[in-house]
């Protein structure tokens, strides 16, 4: 970007704001477009599926928003859902930004749900707000030590991140099983090895008007201060030069290796949070149901959102609510659960493959402006 | 008990069983990738091809009652999967490590669906070679029974090195990896290479697969796969992309998975769990030490992502 543009622009606010408005307006109609339309071939693909194993696609997507949409219960129980999945989804969007794919959120949220109830439990008796505060604390120092560590991996020692998130998530499993099984593990829990509970007094409560735990408001906040980190302060600007082109940001002076490291480190509290979250708002104790396969959909999450910290909130939502309609599509059609990871998939491939046709189409003649 | 207690020497021979007969899915995974990342492409998504054969071997073989055909129907799931993979991948733009993520997501999606029905009925089992016959010592002629795939995958070894070397596909494959220009000037349609190896890669994942569900657990479960697909794409960095370093790499890789089984046997059962943590842990140890950053390993194919 050519320094003398940006600088004649800077003064007046006005024009600044209606001469970025028309790109952005542009590359907003292109990705709406493209996405949608892929929205809409994974839906007739994956309906295809379902009327090849001889069930009625049409029955399925019915069922699908009843069971995700369809009444307020619904509408809750997608809600609760897409609250994890929100924060899941920054931990592969964050890195996204540094060009690294992570996709190991699943071993910090069982970590960060299990150093919750460590800390939860000697902290019995203590005020609930400063409990509450040291377990998120600890839920997100444990998740960001471990993504850290990945950033670590990646740009000091040039391991990928990609296949070293995913070894970590496996260890982080077996760490939780060992921890959950030997040292903290309550005696009582027999049939499904846990630790002891957080306590009533140390759970998150519902939000006022209806049964959806504080951990979605919490989300959102983290979807809109990340998009506020990222599009708008100049750290945010650094870490997308970093992603674009890393050798231009070294010869700007841009300290890579601290951004990377800062960054996976904030990207992996998140989802240490959503693992903290889980414990004191859902489980009430650290156990295997952690392992709910939320760190995974949260990368088909921040795929679909092609990474931007606010397209999360519906993409999750949209997600959640499939999650969701699971249970209902098991009963009423008598679908495997694995209907939904099937649709995830599809969805999945679909939309990596959407992402030949940026660029294609020059969306930019619909708003007069010049198509570059 | 008395005249076979060979006490503690059952670890080390129980952990070399078990790698012989845990290393069998990574070798033909390893192999697979690396013929796949020789051309100059990461497929990500063969942990989900690995699955994805494990149930097509063995709902083929319950069906028509012979393994060896539920081998076949395991290849051709695997190379079904490898093809849409080579396929997608030829497109502008689209992320050939991001896509292996999303088939990781559908193959296990698509295995769990069909596979529920399987869970239940028995399939034919592959044979496995007695070579511990000599012996009288159970656990030896336990751990010396070797899977006719084992045999196969260390001959499928040699010769892809063989090939690699000597013949003109495996130079044209190898060039393609390295210069994707190269090939082009020669008149080579790159992408048509890359399918076709990426296609190979996952016949060999989805025969890795069905070894997992036809002999060793031998059953199939939605959990019959941890990892070995991705940790077999560890391997193949390890091995510097060298199908006979893939051999050993697999063998040591088995024989981790082998440990925490091993010492529960005798007994050990204190961090039990953190033993089945082992090969993850080998494999990012190895990959910290064997990679550098700003500096190209030796060996890597030039136009491969992952090391760039």
């Amino acid at each position: 970007m050519a320094n003398g543009v940006v600088g004649t622009k800077l003064p007046s606010g006005r024009s600044l704001i209606a001469a970025d408005l028309f790109p952005s307006l542009e590359r907003f109609a292109e990705t709406a477009a493209i996405s949608l339309a892929a929205l809409a071939v994974s839906a007739i693909l994956f309906g295809l599926f379902i009327f090849a194993v001889g069930k009625s696609p049409i029955e399925l997507y019915g069922l699908m928003y009843t069971g995700g949409f369809g009444t307020w219960f619904s509408w809750q129980n997608t809600l609760q859902r897409a609250a994890p999945l929100l924060l899941t989804a920054l931990c592969v969007a964050i890195p996204a930004r540094l060009g690294l794919v992570v996709i190991g959120g699943e071993g910090a949220l069982v970590l960060g749900g299990v150093a919750t109830a460590a800390i939860a439990i000697p902290a019995q008796g203590a005020p609930p707000m400063i409990a509450i505060a040291l377990m998120a604390a600890a839920g997100m120092m444990t998740g960001g030590l471990w993504i850290g560590f990945v950033g670590f991996l990646r740009h000091y020692r040039g391991v990928n991140e990609t296949i070293s998130s995913l070894l970590l998530a496996y260890i982080a499993i077996a760490l939780m099983n060992h921890l959950v099984e030997g040292p903290l593990r309550d005696p009582a829990s027999l049939n499904k090895p846990s630790t002891a509970a957080v306590g009533d007094a140390f759970m998150i409560g519902s939000m006022p008007g209806m049964d959806v735990h504080w951990g979605l408001a919490v989300g959102v906040v983290a979807c809109v201060a990340t998009w506020v980190l990222m599009e708008r302060t100049t750290f945010g600007f650094a870490a997308r030069i970093t992603g674009g082109n890393i050798r231009a940001a070294r010869l700007q002076g841009i300290p890579v290796g601290q951004l990377i490291l800062v960054l996976t480190a904030l990207a992996g509290a998140f989802a240490g949070l959503a693992g903290m979250i889980e414990v004191a708002a859902v489980h009430g104790r650290a156990n295997a149901s952690l392992i709910a396969g939320y760190g995974y959909t949260g990368i088909l999450v921040s795929f679909l959102a092609r990474h931007n910290p606010l397209a999360i909130i519906p993409v999750a939502i949209l997600l959640g609510g499939i999650s969701a309609s699971g249970g209902l599509i098991q009963r009423r059609m008598g679908l495997p659960d694995a209907t939904v990871l099937v649709l995830q998939g599809t969805l999945f491939v679909v939309i990596l493959l959407s992402e030949t046709f940026y660029g294609r189409w020059k969306f930019g003649a619909l708003f007069g402006g010049d198509a570059r | 008990m008395s005249d076979t207690d060979i006490g503690l020497w059952a670890v080390p021979i129980a952990v070399l069983g078990g790698a012989i007969r845990v290393s069998t899915p990574f070798l033909f995974v390893s192999l697979g990738e690396c013929i796949t990342e020789k051309s100059g492409r990461i497929n990500l998504g063969l942990e989900g091809t690995l699955v994805l054969g494990a149930i097509s071997g063995y709902a083929v073989s319950y069906h028509a009652g012979s393994s060896w055909i539920g081998l076949l129907g395991a290849a051709v799931a695997g190379s079904l999967f490898g093809a849409l993979h080579g396929w997608i991948c030829k497109f502008p733009r689209v992320n050939d490590i991001a896509i292996g993520i999303a088939l990781m997501m559908l193959g296990t999606g698509i295995a769990f669906f069909f596979g529920k029905p399987y869970i239940q009925p028995v399939a034919p089992r592959l044979p496995a070679i007695p070579l511990g016959f000599w012996s009288d010592v159970p656990q030896v002629e336990a751990a010396l029974r070797v899977n006719v795939l084992f045999v196969i995958g260390i001959l499928v070894a040699f010769a892809l090195h063989w090939a690699f070397r000597n013949m003109r596909l495996g130079l044209i494959v190898r060039m393609t990896g390295d210069s994707a220009d190269a090939a082009r000037a020669m008149g080579y349609n790159v992408d048509r290479v890359r399918l076709l190896a990426t296609i190979a890669g996952g016949a060999f994942a989805g025969i890795g697969g069905a070894y997992l569900s036809l002999y060793y657990p031998g059953s199939w479960t939605e959990g019959i796969s941890s990892g070995q697909g991705l940790m077999a794409v560890a391997l193949v960095i390890f091995a510097r992309w060298n199908p006979l370093a893939c051999f050993g790499a697999a063998l040591l890789f088995g024989g981790a998975g082998a440990l925490g089984p091993a010492l529960q046997s005798v007994g050990v059962s204190e961090g039990y769990y953190l033993f089945y943590a082992a090969p993850y842990v080998l494999t990012l140890l190895i990959m910290v030490l064997t990679v550098s950053p700003g500096r190209t390993l030796a060996g890597a194919p030039g136009e491969l992502s992952i090391t760039k």
